[in-house]
């Protein structure tokens, strides 16, 4: 139940600011897709402190190394670009629930550890494909930017199957 | 004589027939957007194959048996011989999600 709410509490947070109203413009999608990024790599650093589980551990590498991966081609363009990436309500807002997210994380051990951060994996990656998908690939004006996003897409929705399967085996 | 030259014939021909005298070929496997591209047909043991990674992303190609195991980085290609025959099902060690089956034959 309390996942649930938190997926949806973080997709209304995505529906409701920058995407809702006006589109975004590529600045504030290239800081959006850069948030949403080192999010999950500092997520992933918690877990590879925390956690003792083969399975997660993996896991969690795989995150901090594809997202760094991701995040350093998109520093790259938007410096090709000459494109300054904008703060905007939306990045604020996801900053702000994995920081809450993270403080809970911390106070856990263990197995409890492990299933809390997956079953957020799992939810993130939902709540930041869903955009990605709806509202950030649609607005993109540049086509590179465009582009990388939609590679984002690809290896975001496998980390999310991943995260699926992982959370299954956790239970 | 023409017993003689069919006999002949045969014998030229066997090696190719059972392709125990074919010379070991390369086979080109490309990896992108997180997915293992068309696996060719007729690979036999002994072939090499050559995974082309190229996506943003670190791959690898690692047999469920252990017959080989080759880490991609980025952009970056590498080779495994196959050491035996049969149906032998792959993934990506990182993205457990990308699998194949590749066909070996004798």
């Amino acid at each position: 139940m309390f996942k649930l709410f938190a997926a949806a509490g973080a997709a209304a947070l995505l529906a409701s600011s920058a995407l809702a109203a006006d589109k975004p413009n590529d600045a504030q999608i290239a800081h959006i897709a850069y948030t949403a990024g080192t999010l999950d790599i500092e997520a992933g650093k918690q877990a590879l402190a925390k956690s003792h589980d083969k399975a997660v551990r993996d896991f969690a590498s795989e995150m901090v190394r594809d997202h760094t991966a991701v995040n350093d081609k998109a520093l790259a363009l938007v410096k090709k670009l000459g494109v300054t990436p904008q703060a905007n309500p939306t990045s604020a807002g996801l900053k702000s629930a994995a920081d809450k997210k993270r403080e809970e994380l911390a106070k856990l051990s263990g197995a409890a550890f492990d299933k809390a951060y997956v079953a957020n994996e799992v939810a993130y990656h939902r709540t930041v494909n869903g955009a990605l998908k709806d509202v950030l690939i649609p607005s993109a004006q540049n086509g590179e930017l465009k582009s990388l996003l939609q590679t984002g897409l690809t290896l975001f929705s496998e980390h999310q199957q991943h995260a699926e399967h992982l959370a299954a085996s956790l239970k | 004589m023409n017993g003689r030259f069919a006999a002949l014939a045969l014998a030229a021909a066997a090696p190719f027939a059972n392709g125990v005298a074919a010379a070991p070929r390369q086979h080109v496997v490309v990896i992108d957007k997180m997915r293992f591209g068309p696996l060719p047909n007729g690979i036999h043991v002994g072939d090499t194959i050559l995974w082309v990674n190229r996506d943003l992303f670190q791959h690898s190609a690692t047999a469920r048996d252990g017959s080989f195991d080759a880490d991609l980085p980025a952009g970056k290609s590498g080779r495994t011989v196959m050491r035996r025959a049969g149906a032998i099902v792959f993934a990506c060690k990182y993205h457990p999600g990308m699998t194949g089956v590749i066909k070996v034959a004798q």
